[in-house]
């Protein structure tokens, strides 16, 4: 597997680190439900995810990686930096 | 026997090798396979489950019979395919699989209790009584069962794993692929070219075809040379590409010492490769396969394919009589080679009624082979014709039933193949695996003219889809016949026709596979044990699948395929795994007094990827325990000098460093004086303990970090994230200094005077409380020095930059030395925090909150924190959860155990009783008794109460009394006098 970095350029998936759903943090006051889906409560589609992944044996950036869980393309990636996560 | 004026060797070379001790002698660019052909060596191999002779089927990488086992020692190979293994100079194989020896093999008593040994019998027999089965019944099966053995010796040999990268991989130096390779190096695209065999080729070496008027070998001699000619091109033989991965990753196995007699130093005999290509062209070729008659599997019974690839590349005929049994013209092909040979044809048996005639052997047409006869060969064949039966002398029958395309790679990426009635075979489907195209036999396109003009048009393909200009490539002439198959899977009959060599499946096993409603290809496969040997069915499971359809009344595409799943042919494990044996198997990293604490006799252990010192004997010393006694002692009376650089260090910066710090503590940051450190907490976003450690504060937009050893690495990543993801407004940035300053413990009553001997000013105490922090010159080096103590005595932690850490470590330990002090390891190290109930990852297990540890006040209230929300969850908060105590034991027994369980003293120990458990245990020099940090259900609330620590694995009861965690100087009047 590949991803692409946008700040390093295509590399293996061994120099990243996969961390899971790339999701909103909720606001402090968002409730029980909204802080138990954030912290527990995750999709397991047969499709499209958005992810975060790590490149610790790179820049260092957090990544989010849009993929696809069937086909394992990777449709997109982008800085959660610059990200909406 | 050899056959004078064929083949593609040295004639004037000789190369001896022995097999089963036998002393033979082969040509250069020999196979062990065409060697003991020469030499009319049939018999090559016992089978699987009844020990029937077998000989070599195929002349490639697909064999399931010939299997050997070469070498000697801990270089014996076990399950080497003859058709694959080079022969070279004092070459040792011998034979698997039989006992007393391959011609008289005692287990083949097997065969004749065939009858009961068919499919589902071990399911069906072994059933009980239940304790036969590890002590009787596996023993016996596995021993009369099996392949060749491993020597039960470490492997000495040297593996290697290597990286590639290239523009275009070409799967296969055939036909197809060279002129894949030929078009895509012309246009100056970065190629690779990866073949299993020794010389490229492909068919054209085995065929007696010409192309452009030239003999297939002499074509594929003037591509190669233009080949290499082309920098842009590396042509990799040997080289079995075995799997196809994501984006355009291949796992590829490089056969690199195997052929040789010998081996200069240092070259390994595999190499595994990971060759990430843009674009690849598929040009595997194809399988024959055989046809399931009664007794096919006997020795002399080849595939044709593999007896013109005898006759044509090695000059051997496998027999002095030959017949060929065929569906298509490859059985007339068969023939015209061999009598072109000078072989006699003693008939050729064409299953097709409108096959047709020959001038020069006689041909059975609407014929088939119905049965073989021979002691431990082929001596001769029974056909069945519409007028009969009728048996023929022949010591080598050539069988054809069509050719199944080497699709397997289109599959490793969830790819279904296609079934083309055309060719009665499955083909690949296009973009089963994204980059990647198929041409020539492997996608269904078997004469030599269509794999050329398939190789130039998956050349130009992916050529366009990179962007590059093709360049023109003249075709060349071959030929262009079609085969004119018409299927045939079985012969119908009585007794029992193969359809797996390897593993021993008949028809009869898939018949009954099928009556006992094993439908699915799947459930049949395990039943049966169908292509699942390490040939993995390449030249069955097509032939079996139809077998089941026939009995399932199904088509074949209705009846499905099995997956195809990586590696494509066999791979060893300590090639996946080169370099990863030993110490390759993890970095190591060395702190700056590594040196100097082997040098004082120091036994090193791992902490994380970290070494660092257990303990540090003195004279006399014949135990830790009498070390670890003393250097605790040492540090409670004197001064003891301890390594503490592995501690991650994290030096953040920013104007916003300490609202970062802030959220990302469970307490606050941003309120800490310059020149001060604080104790932090980190919690995860579920409210439970990340991390602990100090952090101090080196300047208004500048803080340091310290993280435990082993949490290092994902405290930094946890930051990153909170920063990149949650805080990105704030500014604030990190970098981990851990291995840019070495930092040692000075701790002890006496460690001001040490520190005011090496220091270039002296310590003021009122400059100098519990907690302070800032820079100090070391005999003219800039360093940092923190007072702070995971000891609980007054102590300091001084650091310089790694440089000067060998140099700092030895003045230190020798100035302690003279002050009644010296170095301590982990083991006083983690004493000395027991005895003051300071916590580590044996209580910040990932299971335990703040409120557990007795730290929920540190739980800010008044900001956002990670963690803070679900912290406060009421669960969490529950004053009966599991909570941190000290134990001391009371009773009899005053031993006490990490990992034991604690129960009510009178209360029976079992699960349902069960109230904590133990963390972190010591011998206390200074207590003179064990002592226990455990989790006990209402913790603090049971002070005083007596409790029964249980260890059940090793049979240990205490009876301890619950007290603070705090056990020494629990006022902490020593840390800050």
């Amino acid at each position: 597997m590949r991803i692409t970095c946008p700040i390093c350029g295509e590399r293996d998936r061994r120099e990243f680190y996969y961390r899971g759903a790339a999701l909103d943090r909720p606001d402090p006051e968002a409730g029980q439900e909204a802080w138990d889906d954030y912290v527990y409560l995750r999709d397991n589609p047969a499709g499209r995810t958005r992810d975060l992944w790590y490149h610790d044996a790179g820049c260092g950036s957090w990544l989010v990686v849009e993929r696809d869980t069937v086909s394992h393309a990777i449709l997109n990636v982008a800085l959660a930096l610059d990200a909406d996560a | 026997m050899r056959v004078a004026g064929k083949g593609l060797l040295d004639r004037s070379s000789s190369v001896p090798f022995t097999f089963d001790g036998v002393r033979y002698a082969g040509l250069e660019g020999d196979t062990l396979a065409s060697a003991l052909l020469a030499n009319d060596v049939l018999l090559v191999g016992r089978s699987f489950k009844y020990h029937r002779p077998r000989g070599i089927l195929t002349a490639g990488s697909e064999e399931p019979n010939a299997l050997v086992t070469t070498g000697r020692g801990a270089g014996r190979d076990p399950n080497v395919r003859a058709t694959v293994q080079e022969l070279y100079e004092g070459l040792e194989a011998r034979s698997q699989n039989r006992w007393p020896s391959l011609r008289f093999d005692a287990m083949a008593i097997n065969d004749l209790a065939a009858p009961f040994l068919g499919a589902g019998f071990y399911y069906k027999t072994f059933m009980w009584p239940r304790a036969f089965w590890e002590k009787i019944y596996e023993p016996v099966i596995r021993r009369a069962a099996g392949l060749g053995a491993l020597s039960g010796i470490a492997n000495a040999d040297r593996y290697e794993r290597a990286h590639a990268f290239c523009d275009v991989l070409i799967v296969g130096a055939g036909p197809a692929g060279l002129m894949a390779a030929l078009v895509a190096g012309r246009a100056g695209a970065d190629v690779i070219v990866a073949d299993e065999d020794f010389r490229p080729g492909g068919r054209l070496l085995a065929e007696n075809d010409s192309i452009d008027g030239m003999s297939g070998s002499a074509w594929v001699q003037g591509v190669q040379s233009e080949l290499a000619a082309m920098d842009n091109v590396r042509l990799m033989t040997r080289t079995t590409v075995v799997g196809a991965y994501d984006q355009g990753t291949y796992g590829a196995l490089e056969r690199v010492g195997h052929h040789r007699a010998h081996r200069p130093e240092g070259l390994p005999l595999e190499c595994f490769w990971r060759i990430v290509a843009k674009r690849t062209v598929l040009a595997a070729g194809a399988l024959e396969r055989p046809v399931a008659f009664r007794d096919n599997d006997r020795p002399g019974i080849m595939m044709a394919g593999a007896v013109r690839a005898y006759l044509n590349r090695w000059g051997v005929s496998p027999g002095k009589a030959v017949t060929v049994f065929a569906n298509s013209d490859d059985g007339h092909r068969t023939a015209r080679d061999l009598l072109e040979a000078g072989v006699h044809v003693a008939g050729v048996i064409d299953s097709r009624p409108d096959a047709p005639k020959a001038a020069d052997f006689a041909v059975y047409r609407g014929a088939q082979v119905c049965g073989s006869s021979g002691r431990r060969g082929l001596e001769s064949i029974t056909i069945r014709t519409l007028s009969g039966e009728q048996r023929v002398q022949s010591d080598c029958l050539a069988m054809s039933g069509g050719w199944n395309p080497t699709l397997h790679l289109t599959c490793h990426m969830g790819g279904r193949p296609r079934w083309s009635p055309d060719i009665a075979a499955f083909v690949p489907v296009e973009g089963a695996v994204p980059g990647m195209v198929a041409a020539g036999a492997c996608n269904g396109a078997f004469s030599t003219a269509a794999c050329l003009q398939e190789g130039v048009r998956a050349g130009r393909e992916v050529l366009s889809q990179l962007g590059l200009a093709a360049p023109d490539v003249e075709l060349p002439v071959a030929d262009d016949a079609e085969a004119g198959l018409q299927p045939l899977w079985a012969v119908p009959g009585k007794g029992r026709a193969w359809l797996d060599f390897q593993n021993d499946v008949t028809v009869k096993d898939v018949n009954q596979a099928a009556a006992e409603n094993f439908h699915s290809v799947e459930h049949m496969k395990r039943y049966t044990t169908q292509g699942m040997a390490t040939d993995q069915g390449k030249n069955s499971n097509v032939g079996a699948l139809a077998v089941l359809a026939d009995a399932t009344g199904r088509s074949i595409p209705e009846t499905g395929t099995t997956t195809f799943r990586p590696p494509y042919s066999p791979v060893a494990i300590a090639a996946l795994g080169a370099g990863a044996q030993d110490k390759g198997f993890a970095p190591e990293r060395f702190t700056t007094s590594h040196k100097a604490s082997v040098e004082r006799g120091a036994p090193m252990i791992e902490a994380g990827l970290w070494y660092r010192p257990s303990y540090f004997p003195a004279p006399g010393e014949t135990t830790w325990r009498q070390s670890c006694d003393r250097e605790v002692g040492m540090v409670r009376q004197a001064v003891g000098i301890c390594d503490v650089s592995t501690l991650g260090k994290i030096d953040i910066q920013g104007a916003d460093a300490g609202a970062f710090l802030d959220f990302v503590y469970a307490n606050t940051f941003s309120t800490l004086k310059v020149g001060r450190v604080r104790y932090g907490l980190m919690l995860r976003e579920d409210g439970f303990v990340m991390d602990d450690g100090t952090t101090a504060r080196l300047g208004e937009c500048h803080y340091l970090m310290t993280t435990t050893t082993a949490a290092a690495g994902e405290v930094m990543r946890h930051l990153e994230h909170v920063h990149q993801l949650l805080r990105p407004e704030l500014d604030v940035a990190f970098a981990s200094v851990t291995e840019q300053w070495a930092q040692f413990a000075v701790a002890g009553p006496k460690s001001r005077a040490l520190l005011d001997s090496v220091l270039d000013a002296p310590l003021d105490p009122v400059e100098w409380p519990f907690m302070a922090c800032g820079p100090v010159s070391v005999m003219g080096v800039n360093g940092r020095l923190f007072r702070i103590s995971f000891s609980g005595e007054h102590a300091y932690e001084l650091a310089v930059p790694a440089r000067y850490g060998d140099s700092l470590f030895r003045m230190l330990v020798a100035r302690a030395e003279a002050l009644g002090g010296g170095p301590y390891g982990m083991e006083a190290l983690n004493v000395l925090r027991i005895e003051k109930g300071f916590i580590t990852h044996a209580e910040i297990h990932g299971r335990t909150t703040a409120f557990d540890i007795g730290m929920e006040r540190m739980v800010a209230t008044r900001k956002d924190c990670i963690g803070k929300v679900l912290s406060q969850r009421p669960g969490l908060l529950d004053p009966s959860r599991e909570r941190l105590v000290g134990l001391r034991p009371v009773g009899a027994v005053k031993q006490m155990v990490s990992g034991a369980h604690l129960f009510e003293a009178d209360a029976e120990a079992v699960r349902q009783n069960d109230q904590g458990y133990v963390t972190s245990v010591c011998y206390s020099p200074t207590m003179g008794q064990m002592l226990g940090l455990g989790f006990l259900k209402g913790g603090p609330d049971r002070y005083g109460e007596t409790v029964r620590m249980v260890d059940h694995l090793r049979g240990i009861e205490t009876l301890c009394v619950v007290v603070n965690p705090v056990f020494f100087d629990p006022e902490g009047g020593r840390v800050r006098g």
